[in-house]
């Protein structure tokens, strides 16, 4: 709940504080509003127009195969629809989310083009290996190329969102091994043979 | 009694209190067990926790994965309605834009106010922190000391049900023997870190949360927090069974529908409302205190929001528990012949030091954590424990190079995945594919988040005031902040990040990052830590005080302050359970003053 950098959402309830969008003014009249339902769920484009294109549409859900593909755990992105939650997440009326959008169809615009130039065919058109060759190209590991800036910014983007998407929904959550969100009669806290492996049996005083 | 609308106000009432949250709720629910009539005005909408708190919901089910926005800046479940750091139609204003010298005022406009969304953490005061003055001539000292308030801390824990230990630390008190509930097992990245924080000096013992790790006991307690009052005991017997245990799951910042935490809707009000003695008028904006010619408060002027139109309530006695700066903005604008500069202010003092809490954080990756075997951290929906300020005696001993303490409070374990929850950019990782759910795998539930919040100490520089140009959607003048830290809380943050970065290296992160010594970058801006206090200062002394010992205006012998805004000094200890403490024993006086006749 704390500012969008590393280890902050661990701290749950913490009483900790965000301070992305201090101040900003509340945009009822086009986002949710400051008293919505939050009792029903929703999905996508239940509040706010999703504006990918098809052809967007379908260089995303490619991007995202790429970034998480399936494996023998659990399916790929766009298998739990974390196409439509990157729609949802660039579509948002608020300035946050415009400055994404503005960096998604523009990084979307120079995958297709690059695809284009180096393969002669749209990404979502590409093969699997060169979809990949153009991962690499956008996710050096070392500081990209002034013409690459561009390019890698969106690609961390998307992957991040990607993750965001795909580990918030039930098979995601199941993949990295949270098993929380079920009512307990007792809080047992941490296995034993955990406790005694990290040696701090000691430490167990309550 | 009940629920009611302006038009069905049975006045005069005994007590008008304005705010509903930890200090209107301790307010009302004190006066009414006692017998007193009370009218609550609350501007925000009504709220019932039962059917509104989203308890079970996954992100998935919320727009944006349930992340923050504008409109919910801590996320879509957050049970925070109309408010935020901005609230829709009611602006506040800041002198000064430069960074440090601004204040973010976070409000909410709900029955129960902030106490639906709060952190639940619960730590008394102690001796010293009502003196702060006389051990190192800084601040003020408070009228009252830790014996006056003992009492009525016990009996707040044992009303709302608050887990935790007594460990006899310095300056961090105990509770009687039976007050206080039996505190939840650490999580593993708790456990390390309290293992290799001894090697550094630092203990870890458990938190203090409003939270029931058992049910209450409905037996004893009522007889003990209402002796003598067969009715309220039997109102609060009935209450308490009505009260589930805490059921180690759900975020407590989303509300909680089985009412295992404390929330002033889930606590306060319906034992209160049971009473009969209690008229609750929702959408009710206060604007101002109505006094008589001799300057005596009869009533209190008010916006009907669902129509915008004024009404008017009496009472012999008005109670401000809107939230320490609001009751400032109320006092001062309650202007009249007897009270030219606003209701309470013949010292000049109402709105002057506002306090926060002084907020810095770290964290890091340890790999000592990496890909434990699966198991349920979620536990009390919150921190499990925490350390409290241990530097005393290097204080006293001038090592440390500020006044006052901060305590430590954790982030650890592996929470529902949310937005920011892992793999995030910073961690600077470009991986995808099979790469990437490898490390996701591995690096879930392996970082650890150390957050200070210390003592701030009050300042000429600190304050609200009246903006002479802006008034809100009703017309009612807003408030101007203005805001300055001293060196003290700009040294204190950086030992704070001195401190927590050599606690992580001793964890065994492989990648720790250095913070820097200059802790004017890092300190979180004024009222972000959601603790602010004062504007109302309670002394001994009328001329550099708005309030007595007991709470109550000066100027005004039938106003009383119940929130934040009497404290003369903000420990490091969050704010609320003291507030409680307060309101129940400024109650207390309002009720055996109206029984002699004074008020
Ligand atoms: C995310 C978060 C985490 C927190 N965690 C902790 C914690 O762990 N421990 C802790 O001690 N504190 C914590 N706090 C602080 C805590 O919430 C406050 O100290 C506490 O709620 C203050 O109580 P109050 O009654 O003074 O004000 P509030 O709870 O804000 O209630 C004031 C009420 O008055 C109403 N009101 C305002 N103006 C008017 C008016 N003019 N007329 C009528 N009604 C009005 C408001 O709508 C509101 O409902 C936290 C706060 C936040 C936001
Ligand atoms: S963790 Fe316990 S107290 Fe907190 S919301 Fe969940 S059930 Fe309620």
């Amino acid at each position: 709940m704390l500012a969008a950098s590393a280890g902050v959402a661990l701290a749950r309830g913490m009483g900790q504080i965000d301070l992305r969008v201090p101040g900003s003014a509340p945009s009822a009249r086009d986002g949710y509003g400051t008293d919505p339902d939050i009792i029903r769920t929703h999905a996508p484009g239940d509040f706010w127009p999703l504006t990918l294109t098809r052809a967007e549409r379908r260089a995303v859900s490619a991007l995202c195969d790429v970034i998480i593909p399936a494996d023998d755990r659990s399916p790929s992105a766009s298998a739990l629809h974390v196409p439509d939650f990157i729609d949802e997440w660039i579509s948002a009326p608020y300035a946050g989310h415009g400055a994404d959008r503005t960096l998604v169809n523009a990084g979307l615009a120079w995958l297709d083009a690059e695809s284009r130039r180096r393969y002669g065919s749209a990404f979502a058109r590409a093969t699997d290996a060169q979809r990949l060759e153009l991962c690499e190209a956008m996710a050096p590991e070392a500081p990209p190329k002034s013409e690459l800036e561009l390019p890698s910014k969106f690609f961390r983007r998307v992957r991040n969102l990607t993750m965001v998407g795909f580990f918030t929904t039930p098979a995601g959550m199941k993949d990295l091994g949270y098993v929380g969100n079920v009512p307990l009669a007792r809080f047992e806290g941490p296995p034993a043979d955990l406790i005694a492996r990290l040696g701090l049996a000691d430490e167990v005083a309550w | 009694m009940a629920y009611i609308t302006p038009a069905s106000a049975k006045d005069p009432y005994d007590v008008i209190v304005i705010g509903s949250g930890a200090a209107g709720g301790q307010s009302a629910y004190t006066l009414t067990m006692e017998g007193a009539r009370v009218l609550m005005l609350e501007a925000g909408r009504n709220y019932d926790p039962r059917s509104e708190t989203p308890m079970f919901k996954t992100n998935d089910q919320a727009p944006l994965r349930s992340a923050g926005t504008p409109d919910k800046p801590f996320g879509y479940y957050d049970a925070t309605i109309d408010g935020g750091w901005a609230v829709p139609g009611e602006p506040y204003t800041n002198a000064s834009s430069e960074r440090g010298r601004d204040f973010k005022w976070w409000r909410a406009r709900m029955l129960g106010g902030r106490t639906n969304h709060w952190g639940r953490i619960s730590l008394r005061n102690g001796p010293y922190d009502f003196k702060p003055r006389s051990r190192d001539g800084l601040g003020f000292d408070w009228p009252i000391s830790y014996e006056d308030v003992a009492p009525y801390y016990d009996k707040v824990e044992m009303l709302i049900g608050v887990y935790g230990t007594n460990e006899g630390l310095e300056n961090t008190p105990n509770s009687p023997e039976g007050v206080l509930l039996p505190p939840p097992k650490a999580r593993i990245g708790e456990l390390l870190a309290r293992q290799r924080g001894r090697k550094l000096g630092i203990p870890v013992i458990p938190a203090h949360r409003a939270l029931l790790s058992k049910a209450l006991d409905h037996r004893g307690l009522p007889a003990k927090l209402h002796p003598g009052n067969a009715k309220a005991q039997r109102i609060l017997t009935e209450d308490m069974q009505s009260r589930a245990a805490c059921f180690w799951a759900t975020d407590c910042g989303r509300g909680c529908a089985i009412r295992a935490n404390y929330q002033s809707t889930t606590v306060h009000l319906p034992p209160a409302m049971a009473t009969g003695n209690l008229d609750i008028v929702t959408d009710a904006m206060a604007r101002e205190i109505t006094v008589d010619a001799s300057g005596k408060a009869t009533g209190v002027a008010y916006i009907d929001r669902t129509t915008g139109t004024e009404h008017r309530a009496r009472a012999r006695v008005v109670v401000l528990a809107a939230s320490a700066c609001e009751t400032v903005r109320l006092l001062l604008n309650s202007k009249s012949g007897a009270h030219p500069h606003g209701l309470g202010n013949s010292s000049g003092l109402v709105g002057k030091y506002i306090m926060d809490t002084v907020g810095a954080s770290w964290g890091g990756q340890i790999p000592l954590l990496e890909g434990y075997p699966p198991h349920n951290e979620d536990g009390a929906g919150g921190l499990h424990v925490y350390t409290p300020w241990w530097l005393y005696k290097e204080q006293l001993a001038g090592k440390l190079g500020f006044a006052r303490g901060y305590h430590v409070e954790f982030g650890t374990g592996r929470g529902m995945p949310g937005y920011g929850s892992y793999g995030d950019d910073s961690r600077g990782s470009t991986s995808y594919g099979r790469r990437l759910r490898e490390e996701a795998r591995r690096y879930y539930g392996s970082f650890v988040y150390f957050t200070g919040r210390g003592e701030m100490i009050p300042n000429e520089d600190s304050y609200c005031e009246i903006d002479p140009k802006v008034v809100d959607k009703w017309g009612i003048p807003v408030l101007r902040f203005h805001w300055k830290w001293s060196d003290h809380e700009l040294r204190q943050v950086a030992h704070m990040q001195k401190t927590f970065a050599d606690w992580i290296a001793e964890m065994g992160c492989t990648s720790p990052r250095r913070p820097g010594s200059d802790g004017s970058k890092v300190i979180e801006p004024g009222g972000s830590i959601i603790h602010e206090v004062g504007g109302t200062i309670m002394g001994a002394d009328r001329a550099k005080s708005v309030t007595d010992a007991h709470s109550r205006t000066w100027d005004a012998p039938n106003v009383f302050v119940a929130d934040g805004g009497v404290f003369a000094s903000n420990a490091d200890k969050n704010p609320t359970l003291t507030i409680m403490a307060l309101a129940w024993r400024a109650s207390d006086h309002i009720l055996s003053e109206m029984r002699k006749g004074n008020l």
